[in-house]
């Protein structure tokens, strides 16, 4: 006992952060359990010698304050967050030893969600869950834990089933989670039980600074303040009313076998990140591209079809070609409103100036790969323009007088070549060939840089060719 | 050249990645998801953290313990998402940690859609959560500035130990473009933060807290964040102007917005209209001495916005009525077209 009277080298001598002349007294009311449970940690952390490496979390309840007393890194946060900025803060050192310090109110209520998932997690993090079955700052509200029929300040009739349901049960909770190595619910009432949580606090942190692991000690723990009781009512009506609701005990512990959990990052130098972040050089063959490099280009491309058909890679593909000749590009595809009914489309700009606009309203050309999308695109297409569609699947010819027109079979050429989802590459051959903007070796050459799927790039080759080929023969 | 061919949402992370950014957290939500996608492969690759948290509240606050620890952090959400994390912003402005925080705004209000809209202005570049604070809003137009200001965004939020916004629209997001990566940044030349509590001794008597009990503290506390916002005023405003030497007509948008704007100009342009552009690039801090000293010679602004009129608002008082200031909006992830804009400014010069 005679350690825990003396004061911990872990708290400051003088309260230097307190505003106001007092700077040797705590701001917790006499027979407060966060005192207590403040000169538990305080002692831990001391004679397990990681005073610099603790970070305690002080959270938005009568432990606001928390950061005026302990001499470690301090961080105060948003009420019910802890969990989530202890995250980011082990994760950040994962060496550090983070205390999330947490009411009832905190914790069971505004920040349900966030223990819930740092505990699933398995988030290298020591909790201490406050329960005083009340709002202790804010003047003494119901809290999730306050028991059936207490009197509170919102409960004036005291808490009733119908209304405000039944007090929770955060350990069990926390409990039937797979992560969390530890979990018991202790309490400060006489010497002997002080002397229990004692010995739960320091298990809890021995399991971070061992191996990194999650406990959750939940404190039965007096507001003589806000219960009005003095502070030995206080004392007996956690022990003898409170621990009827909360049962006490070890609800969960996998400390012997769990082996401890590493959140160290890889170690990456700045000169790897190029290619860790597979930031490539594209291949631009100056020789190759010098024919086309005094075209005058403006192409402004819609193309549409069912989602499937491969009318967004259509796109991507001439747009990445586009850029290996040095042209100036831009893809858009459709998403939000225009993506109803299972189609899709993308508009290309191809230009040999600055790209303003990506949005194509009038494209000089369209391709379409299905009817709807014909019988939607069709009339904006500016004069002069051309149109490409799939004739294999679309059953009218354009209207238009005023535009090119080329129908190409083009599923049912890639049905020839064995794959009908190869026919938005037998189109990307028959464009490149008819528009004569780029080079079909670059074409050839780079599709590999281009597609996911490496093994498909002979047959995606074999479709460009045949491509180029129809339009040969037609012209 | 190293050029890439990526979509906006991929090109912020590489950006970030580059910039030293070792932390992502964040809730998907169309149409930002591909950035988480792009973080949760890369940032483990590169020697950091990815955590898909539960909410975007969780996220922003696992970026407020990252950023305390003196990690270069970020997260990235749209509209609804950006509503969730307006409470933790507040605190990050409030205890002072830099964190970088990307918006690809969706249509609203409330689920809206998750077509582009400009509709998160106010809720962004006025401070959406609680408090006097700012937040410095940067607004990408480009996929290449989507790397370049989100690289950016890291300096100045280190600079100024502040939240910075990258507020961009699902297009800008969504769409591919060609982007030239830098080199990495080296890690000396991200600065050392001796303010940060990290769990080790050097940092032990550090306290990162937004709470200030005492009136005049508080007062205190504030004053020295306005004057901070004001240097920020007053040092990194930034724009692009596109023909605005001679321009009588000024066009203003952000975003893909000032795209249209742009391709708009060069068509009144070659109609001989003396039209230019100009794009605020960041929106806090608002270019407003630019805007004042072209009220001075032109004969009117046209502001053009996929929201409700929120920028607008912010020009009018630049302009401070020296000139007519006139609105052109589409909503609901409706983008204007180059036509509309363009018949709206040939309407209004028919006016006047
Ligand atoms: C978002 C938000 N809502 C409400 C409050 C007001 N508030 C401060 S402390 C508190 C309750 C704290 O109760 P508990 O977590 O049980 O801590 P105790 O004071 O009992 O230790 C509330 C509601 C706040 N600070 N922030
Ligand atoms: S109000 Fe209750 S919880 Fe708060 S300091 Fe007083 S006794 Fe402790
Ligand atoms: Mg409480």
């Amino acid at each position: 006992m005679n350690k825990i009277l003396r004061k911990s080298n872990v708290f400051y001598d003088v309260y230097e952060r307190r505003p106001g002349a007092d700077k040797l007294t705590t701001t917790y009311c006499p027979g407060c359990g966060h005192g207590i449970l403040h000169k538990l940690i305080a002692e831990a952390l001391e004679d397990f010698g990681v005073q610099d490496r603790t970070i305690f979390i002080s959270p938005v309840g009568c432990s606001v304050f928390a950061y005026y007393y302990f001499h470690t890194g301090n961080v105060q946060v948003a009420h019910g967050r802890a969990p989530a900025v202890g995250t980011g803060l082990k994760r950040a050192n994962p060496n550090s030893i983070v205390i999330s310090y947490q009411g009832d109110g905190d914790l069971a209520a505004i920040g349900g969600l966030e223990i819930i998932n740092a505990a699933n997690r398995g988030e290298g993090l020591t909790v201490f869950f406050v329960n005083n079955a009340i709002y202790g700052m804010t003047g003494g509200q119901m809290a999730p834990t306050t028991l059936i029929g207490q009197i509170t300040m919102t409960t004036p009739l005291g808490r009733s089933v119908e209304n405000e349901g039944y007090p929770i049960h955060m350990s069990e909770i926390i409990a039937t989670l797979e992560a969390p190595v530890y979990v018991e619910r202790v309490m400060l009432g006489d010497t002997k039980s002080i002397m229990h949580t004692r010995k739960a606090v320091r298990k809890a942190l021995k399991i971070q600074i061992e191996k990194n692991g999650f406990s959750f000690i939940e404190v039965l723990s007096a507001c003589p303040s806000g219960w009005k009781m003095t502070p030995i009512q206080g004392e007996k009506w956690v022990t003898d009313t409170m621990t009827k609701y909360f049962p006490l005990g070890v609800k969960k512990d996998i400390s012997d076998t769990f082996e401890g959990r590493d959140f160290s990052r890889k170690n990456v130098e700045p000169s790897e990140l190029h290619e860790v972040l597979d930031i490539k050089e594209t291949r631009i063959d100056a020789e190759k591209i010098a024919p086309f490099i005094m075209k005058l280009v403006a192409e402004e491309i819609k193309i549409a079809g069912f989602g499937g058909q491969g009318v967004l890679s259509l796109g991507t593909v001439l747009s990445e070609m586009g850029m290996r000749h040095n042209y100036e590009v831009s893809w858009l595809p459709s998403y939000g409103p225009e993506m109803r009914g299972g189609t899709a489309n993308c508009s290309v700009k191809i230009s040999s100036k600055k790209i303003g606009s990506p949005v194509v309203a009038n494209p000089t050309i369209l391709i379409a790969m299905n009817r709807p999308s014909l019988d939607k695109f069709e009339t904006g297409v500016v004069s002069g323009g051309l149109i490409v569609y799939d004739s294999s699947l679309i059953d009218r010819a354009p209207t238009r007088t005023d535009v090119t027109v080329i129908p190409i079979p083009a599923t049912k050429m890639a049905d020839e070549l064995g794959n009908t989802k190869i026919a938005n590459m037998i189109i990307v051959g028959a464009l490149i060939k008819y528009l004569g903007i780029m080079s079909q070796e670059i074409v050839l050459d780079s599709i590999g840089d281009v597609l996911k799927r490496k093994e498909l790039v002979p047959l995606n080759q074999k479709a460009i060719l045949k491509g180029a080929e129809f339009i040969k023969n037609i012209k | 050249m190293p050029k890439q061919f990526l979509k906006g949402n991929v090109s912020v992370v590489k950006g970030a990645i580059l910039a030293g950014c070792k932390a992502y957290y964040g809730y998907p939500i169309t149409p930002a998801s591909e950035i988480a996608h792009a973080a949760a492969l890369y940032f483990p690759r590169a020697g950091g953290t990815f955590i898909q948290a539960e909410s975007e509240i969780a996220a922003i606050n696992m970026v407020y313990g990252a950023a305390s620890a003196g990690l270069r952090v970020m997260t990235a959400s749209s509209g609804p998402g950006i509503s969730l994390k307006q409470e933790g912003v507040s605190y990050c402005a409030g205890s002072e940690l830099p964190c970088v925080i990307v918006d690809i705004m969706r249509g609203g209000p409330g689920l809206g859609n998750i077509a582009p809209e400009q509709s998160d202005y106010n809720q962004v570049v006025k401070g959406g959560g609680h408090g006097n604070y700012k937040t410095i809003v940067l607004a990408p137009n480009s996929v290449q500035e989507m790397c370049d200001l989100g690289i950016l965004a890291f300096d100045l939020a280190d600079k100024y130990r502040n939240p910075v916004f990258i507020l961009t629209d699902g297009f800008i997001g969504q769409m591919m473009e060609p982007v030239e990566f830098p080199e990495p940044i080296a890690q000396e030349k991200i600065p050392e933060k001796s303010w940060v509590v990290k769990g080790t001794a050097e940092t032990s008597d550090n306290v990162i807290t937004s709470i200030e009990l005492d009136p005049d503290d508080l007062e205190r506390h504030n004053l020295k964040l306005q004057k901070k916002y004001k240097i920020i005023e007053e040092q990194e405003v930034r724009v692009e102007e596109y023909h605005t030497d001679d321009a009588e007509i000024v066009l203003i948008g952000y975003g893909i917005v000032s795209r249209i704007i742009h391709s708009v100009i060069d068509e009144l342009r070659e109609e001989g209209v003396k039209a230019g552009m100009l794009r605020p690039i960041t929106l806090f801090p608002f270019p407003k001495r630019k805007i004042s000293e072209l009220a001075e010679r032109v004969k009117f602004f046209l502001t053009a916005e996929m929201s409700n009129g929120q920028m607008v608002d912010d020009v009018r008082l630049a302009v401070e009525g020296k000139k007519p200031v006139y609105f052109y909006n589409r909503m609901g992830g409706n983008v204007p077209s180059m036509k509309e804009v363009h018949d709206k400014v040939i309407k209004i010069m028919r006016l006047l």
